[in-house]
């Protein structure tokens, strides 16, 4: 596994600056730009441009009909991110869809990182597999699956629920209920993701810091607290931005299972962005969106990495 | 050292969320084999019922969305490995002025998602480039969010080649495109396979793209058509149970072949989604 070179990668990601000796080792070579503007071109016409337009529509209020004329708002759309209580509504639920995509499945990832780092578990491999499953399906299934299981009249949840008396809810179209119902499912999607990146970080800690910590009397908790955790940042660095990115992207999950509702109860960046672009004709103010997400996932990746850089 | 209880515990626990894991899939699973006139309910099982998945193949398109869904991501995976392929040599063995800052440009391409090029994509495709509505509306921009990420991947790939290969094959007098074909890429070969599993999951499970762009029903991609069918009979479990396994399953069987490569790309700084 090339776990390990993951928190370097990610972080020169982020960061935009190699370490020192990053040069390519090759010899001055002109044919480079040759083997490089195959790859450039698609790139550039349909990542670059339209990022640059993405960035200029969202200066314009528009509605997308060809034949009705732009306006001029400069950086409206922007503090309309800060001030239209849908748009406000929206980057809060991200933030709160946060603790369950991300911090939820890494807590659930150190609780047994820190169990593996004390016992000898074989056949992590088999484990291994099962756990990664829910990233590979395709969301549009997962989201159909989990609005059969919330399902309010016949889903497993509330069938489950029955055997103990409990009274069932209807998990995704209640008010309060329906973003944590979401993020739930972000949760099960993410934590074994998590949990592979943290328990493989642990079985490089070297064994003799453990061995250390005993000998001076530690217990189950100050050597989590002493060795694990120190010895797991870069993996953690990794899981969190990963999550976190997953998070922010998150578009078909809540177009499948809510579209949004109750109310804007569950509606994020995402979502607005396509429904303001093609369904309520803003389509500066989508663009905006669009860009603030990606100056919000280049903030938080950055961030992340450079503290996991000065820590380690 | 290790105590037997602790080494119990952490079987449990694994066990415990290997569970919690698999327990949806399974629902699934059984949901789309249960008698398609008996009451339907998520997980419960009734028999094997394999009729759900000949019906949702014919009368409700999978057919057809599969056979989309196979074409996008066989062009998009083969034409982006290659750009790949190609880019990453020069980043990762060949200097050239601002290789360093075009590389940058491509880590950019690795941050931005979807929905921040969407909106100009779909009136480009729809107005200036007359695509909408055909497989290249969603092919190349698919290629196009493909290099950056593969890119990326093949440069650090081909940084960990060793240096005296590279001069060997160059004392022999071999061209650079030879060099590239015949003495590192057979060695590549595991790198390679792991972007494209990555790639070819990425484009399978692409949705908001195909959203915008194809408005036809005929040539929608296996999601959308699962989303689409979702749409319409919200009554109809087993059919709609039968398509999310028709849906998922090429990926999930690539994946239980191949979990090693996926795993490993996945952990590895990937950061596209």
């Amino acid at each position: 596994m090339t776990v390990a070179a993951a928190p370097l990668e990610a972080a020169e990601t982020a960061s935009g600056k190699g370490s020192p000796g990053e040069r390519p080792p090759g010899e001055p070579r002109l044919v480079g730009y040759l083997y490089v503007l195959p790859a450039f071109a698609v790139f550039a016409c349909f990542v670059l441009y339209p990022l640059a337009e993405a960035l200029w529509y969202s200066l314009w209020e528009w509605n997308g009909l060809p034949s009705s004329p732009a306006t001029w708002v400069g950086l409206g759309n922007y503090t309309d991110v800060f001030t239209d209580e849908e748009l406000r509504s929206a980057f809060l639920h991200a933030l709160i869809l946060l603790v369950f995509y991300a911090v939820l499945p890494i807590l659930i990832g150190l609780l047994l990182a820190g169990v593996m780092a004390r016992a000898q578990v074989r056949g992590l491999a088999f484990f291994r597999t099962i756990l990664f499953l829910p990233q590979v399906i395709a969301m549009v299934v997962v989201a159909v699956m989990w609005k059969m299981i919330y399902d309010p009249e016949n889903g497993a949840l509330n069938r489950f629920l029955g055997w103990f008396g409990i009274e069932g809810k209807s998990w995704l179209g209640d008010f309060s209920l329906a973003l944590p119902s979401v993020g739930l499912i972000g949760t099960w999607v993410y934590f074994g993701l998590a949990m592979v990146l943290l328990t493989a970080g642990v079985q490089k800690i070297p064994p003799s810091l453990y061995d250390a910590a005993r000998v001076d009397g530690a217990g189950p908790f100050r050597e989590f607290l002493a060795v694990t955790l120190p010895g797991l940042r870069g993996e953690i660095a990794v899981a969190l931005t990963l999550t976190t990115i997953y998070a922010l992207r998150n578009f078909d999950l809540v177009y499948i299972t809510t579209q949004g509702g109750p109310g804007d109860s569950t509606t994020v960046p995402a979502f607005q962005v396509f429904s303001r672009a093609f369904e309520s004709s803003q389509v500066g103010s989508a663009a905006a969106v669009g860009v603030t997400l990606t100056l919000v996932i280049f903030l938080i990746s950055f961030t992340i990495n450079r503290v996991a850089e000065r820590s380690s | 050292m290790t105590s037997r209880a602790e080494q119990t515990l952490g079987y449990t626990i694994l066990g415990v969320f290997s569970l919690i894991a698999l327990l949806p899939v399974a629902g699934i699973v059984f949901t789309a084999l249960q008698d398609p006139d008996g009451f339907a309910s998520f997980g419960s099982i009734d028999g094997l019922h394999f009729s759900n998945f000949s019906t949702a193949w014919d009368e409700a398109n999978f057919g057809t969305y599969l056979r989309n869904s196979v074409f996008v991501a066989v062009v998009v995976v083969s034409v982006a490995s290659l750009l790949s392929i190609l880019a990453g040599y020069a980043f990762g063995l060949m200097r050239f002025r601002g290789s360093t800052l075009l590389f940058y440009v491509f880590l950019l391409g690795l941050m931005v998602p979807m929905e921040a090029i969407i909106v100009p994509l779909y009136y480009e495709m729809r107005d200036s480039w007359q695509l909408q509505n055909t497989y290249w509306s969603i092919i190349l921009p698919q290629i196009a969010t493909s290099v950056a990420f593969g890119t990326f991947w093949m440069r650090t790939y081909f940084r960990s080649v060793p240096r005296s290969l590279v001069e060997a094959a160059r004392l022999d007098g071999a061209s650079s495109w030879f060099t590239l074909w015949r003495v590192l890429l057979p060695l590549a070969k595991p790198a390679v396979l792991t972007m494209a599993v990555l790639l070819f999951m990425w484009t399978w499970n692409e949705f908001l793209l195909v959203l915008v762009m194809i408005t036809d029903d005929g040539k929608l991609t296996a999601p959308l058509g699962l989303s689409v069918f979702q749409g319409r009979n919200t009554s109809d479990l087993t059919l709609m149970a039968a398509g999310s396994v028709i849906v998922a399953l090429p990926v999930v069987i690539v994946y239980v072949f191949l979990q090693r490569h996926f795993i490993r790309g996945m952990l590895s700084g990937a950061v596209k989604g």
